[in-house]
């Protein structure tokens, strides 16, 4: 086994490349802001880096560390490297619950609605994978229950899509299928922080029970771990993390695919050591995917989320390809 | 009341009396080796004991308190555990797995000093110190399964239940297994309790052999007692022989009795 890099040096990597994507994002776009644009109020570039890219650029972190961190909790705890809150429904389910809200009028009137039933779709669905994963079940019979959340999710979305009462409807369910961080106010991003913030923390405490998991679940009760506690701090987590992420920002995906199975090597692979550079490695991509958006010269911007899709599922295809090479 | 003890047992599974009023007590300083045909309830028997599974009735007790009784980490410190199908989910190092036994002691900081140092002593006592910093995905089914077994010694417990840790190894591993097994009981006052198939192998590691058959005890003694060929031919349907030979007993299987 190759020598690994000192955990130190990987978590300062992660966060020097996390500030110097920040620091990018706030000053690329169709305008760019030189740092003298920063220090002067009376500059009109100042209003755009304090209130349309400052926003923007925390939600990418804080969006970012959510999916990384659920997809890493999720693959940990499932010992299934295909677990990510986009892959199982998790985010489908949360924006079937923000779109549901739409229609049954609350969400017009105070966004925290549409938080709180996203936040409750994303339990809903982890609560239904781990009843569906329980003990003994395959990665299979998982996977397949990610896929049936999903389709649900899809499907529920799609009707109230073609039910919708005018096309301003139309275009705010669209957003919630294709996520995006353009326009977002400070005032969403501290409705959802604090959700992101505390599902992250329910997630970094599950660590020990996912490193005893690498023996099973026999394995990890005989070693004294109390999975029913580590099944409570998951299910709660992700909730709050990938529900208060989709709600801002609609369903990003592939983040939590592709971030741990990137960091996995860094770390020697143990499940508990992945969940805080996978927090950060997330908060890079979606940075760096956002930066990418933004310059994209086209009409109208691409959205984060379809550009997630598109570069995220070639690269995972080309993972898997590898990985079953080096398994055959 | 020292021991290891269970008293009634009862566990039913799938509308069957897995185990049916089972009483056997363990003493520390031996090994003890469960046998019986498949599906006589010796991994179900096993799992009580390590307090991994609740019975329908009856109690395992340790030193005279309910196993179940016992904090889950109290009662992962004090005994070992290991599963019959050892499944490794990540390509984690296999110094990294041995360190997973030290679960039940570590706080939120990680291994301590005192961690590290029980991983090398179970790294070496189950001599596999050469394959320390292998990715674990990559060993043999025996070379993982002398990794589990450090694995389960890491944590230094009073008690090591394991389940079939023989399967897999090749003879003179298995040999190397029963004189680690023999070791922990008799130098270091451990008691080790194994479910076996091999009866050669039960006859030379264990002190004392107890035979399960259909959820009850069919019979629980010293070697050539519990060995004796009515025993087995009621366990397993067999004919066979006990012989003390040059090296060791030696149990030969006539043939299929009836």
């Amino acid at each position: 086994m190759k020598r690994l890099p000192p955990r130190p040096l990987v978590l300062a990597g992660l966060l020097v490349l996390v500030v110097a994507l920040s620091l990018l994002s706030l000053m690329a776009g169709k305008v760019w802001t030189p740092f003298s644009a920063w220090i002067d109020q009376a500059d009109p570039r100042w209003t755009i880096i304090f209130e349309l890219r400052l926003p923007r650029t925390i939600l990418a972190v804080a969006v970012g560390a959510a999916l990384g961190l659920s997809g890493a909790a999720m693959q940990g705890y499932t010992r299934n490297p295909l677990a990510d809150p986009g892959a199982l429904g998790v985010s489908a389910l949360a924006a079937l619950g923000a779109v549901l809200t739409l229609y049954l009028g609350g969400g017009a009137q105070a966004t925290w609605v549409i938080a709180a039933a996203a936040m409750v779709g994303a339990l809903i669905a982890v609560i239904l994978l781990l009843a569906l994963a329980g003990s003994g079940s395959s990665v299979v019979t998982f996977v397949l229950a990610g896929v049936i959340l999903q389709t649900v999710g899809g499907a529920g979305v799609a009707l109230a899509l073609s039910l919708a009462p005018n096309p301003w409807a139309v275009n705010e369910i669209v957003n919630w299928l294709m996520g995006s961080l353009a326009d977002r106010s400070i005032a969403e991003v501290q409705l959802a922080l604090p959700f992101m913030v505390g599902g992250c923390g329910l997630l970094l405490f599950t660590g020990r029970a996912l490193d005893a998991l690498t023996l099973g679940e026999t394995g990890a009760r005989s070693l004294g771990v109390d999975l029913g506690r580590a099944r409570w701090l998951l299910a709660v987590g992700v909730a709050l993390a990938a529900g208060a992420s989709v709600a801002v920002t609609g369903v990003i995906g592939f983040v939590g695919l592709i971030v741990p199975h990137l960091l996995r090597p860094l770390v020697g692979a143990r499940p508990g050591a992945l969940l805080l550079p996978s927090a950060l490695g997330g908060a890079v991509i979606v940075l760096a995917a956002d930066v990418l958006v933004r310059l994209t010269p086209s009409a109208a911007e691409v959205k984060l989320g379809v550009a997630m899709a598109a570069l995220g599922g070639p690269f995972f295809l080309a993972l898997l390809i590898s990985m079953r090479r080096r398994l055959a | 009341m020292s021991g290891l003890s269970a008293h009634g047992l009862v566990v039913r599974l799938g509308g069957r009396n897995v185990l049916d009023g089972l009483d056997a007590a363990f003493v520390p300083g031996q090994v003890t080796a469960i046998l019986g045909p498949n599906g006589a309830g010796k991994s179900t028997f096993l799992a009580c004991l390590a307090g991994l599974r609740t019975p329908r009735s009856g109690a395992v007790r340790l030193d005279g308190i309910e196993v179940l009784g016992l904090a889950p980490r109290a009662r992962a410190r004090r005994i070992g555990f290991i599963p019959q199908t050892p499944e490794v989910a990540w390509a984690i190092a296999a110094r990294t797995l041995v360190g997973l036994g030290r679960t039940p002691f570590i706080g939120a900081r990680g291994l301590a000093d005192d961690d590290h140092a029980a991983v090398e002593r179970a790294l070496a006592t189950a001599g596999v110190v050469d394959l320390a910093d292998r990715d674990v995905t990559t060993l043999s089914g025996g070379e993982r399964a002398r990794v589990l077994i450090a694995r389960a010694l890491a944590g230094e417990p009073e008690w090591l239940l394991a389940d079939e840790p023989m399967a897999g190894l090749d003879p003179g591993h298995q040999l190397d297994a029963c004189e680690l097994f023999r070791g922990l009981a008799r130098d270091q006052g451990r008691g080790v309790v194994v479910t076996l198939h091999d009866l050669s192998l039960a006859a030379r590691i264990a002190d004392r052999i107890v035979v399960i058959a259909e959820g009850r005890i069919l019979a629980d003694g010293p070697p050539p007692v519990a060995l004796a060929p009515g025993v087995l031919a009621r366990a397993y349907g067999v004919e066979a022989r006990y012989s003390q030979g040059a090296h060791g007993p030696v149990i030969e299987i006539v043939g299929r009795g009836r």
